[in-house]
């Protein structure tokens, strides 16, 4: 009795938000290489300063990270991507 | 032999005829040391991200290239040297750089004709290794 007292009962099952597996886009779509040459690419890893965002949150394996990284740097070796900047989106 | 690329960022003060010579000046550089140029891309005058040497603006050139690593020395010190080259990296390929590359190559001249609006260029890119080949074709076509 005092079991079935306690347990919250809803009309509509609730719904667990299923949190979306985060999986790293190269290792899926099979890329090898990442283009420094391409910055447009290179903006979808970079937050609004233009920093570079964190596996964490772009689910990029740890490999395809570095590769990133070092494109990006490269990228903005080359004045194609900011050092600094604001509101890059 | 390896494959290498360079990218460098000459000055907006040039004029046009003086910018070829520039570019003309480094591919000899290349070719005089046993370099054979595979491709010579100039993306014309683009803005710059962060202003360098107080100017916002330079000619950027891809020029790639196979060559002995000596080489690679004997072009940066050039790049050095030459006060209208503002920005240059010199970077050399590996086996999935240089598909990428031939890959690239063969896009960038079939996009003249068909000009198919390229949303995420590097992805399309490496998600259709198979029809590679066929463009090639139809480019070889294109040409006679």
């Amino acid at each position: 009795m005092a079991q079935s007292q306690s347990e919250i009962r809803y009309l509509t099952p609730l719904s667990v938000d299923t949190k979306k597996k985060k999986y790293c886009r190269f290792k899926r779509s099979g890329i090898k290489y990442i283009d420094y040459k391409d910055p447009e690419f290179l903006k979808k890893f970079l937050n609004e300063q233009g920093k570079i965002l964190p596996r964490r949150i772009t689910g990029t394996s740890l490999k395809f990270q570095r590769r990133v990284a070092r494109a990006v740097k490269r990228a903005r070796h080359l004045a194609m991507l900011p050092y600094v900047t604001d509101l890059m989106k | 032999m390896n494959n290498y690329e360079t990218v460098f960022i000459l000055t907006p003060v040039l004029s046009e005829p003086q910018m070829k010579e520039a570019v003309e000046k480094f591919k000899t550089v290349i070719t005089d040391n046993g370099g054979t140029i595979e491709n010579v891309e100039e993306w014309g005058l683009r803005k710059l991200a962060y202003p360098i040497q107080k100017r916002t603006t330079g000619f950027y050139t891809l020029i790639e290239f196979d060559a002995e690593p000596t080489l690679i020395a004997k072009l940066e010190t050039a790049f050095r040297r030459d006060e209208k080259v503002m920005r240059f990296l010199t970077f050399h390929m590996d086996k999935f750089a240089h598909e990428y590359a031939l890959k690239r190559r063969a896009l960038k001249k079939n996009q003249p004709k068909a000009e198919e609006p390229a949303e995420e260029p590097a992805v399309v890119e490496a998600a259709a290794p198979v029809v590679e080949p066929e463009v090639n074709v139809e480019e070889e076509k294109a040409n006679e």
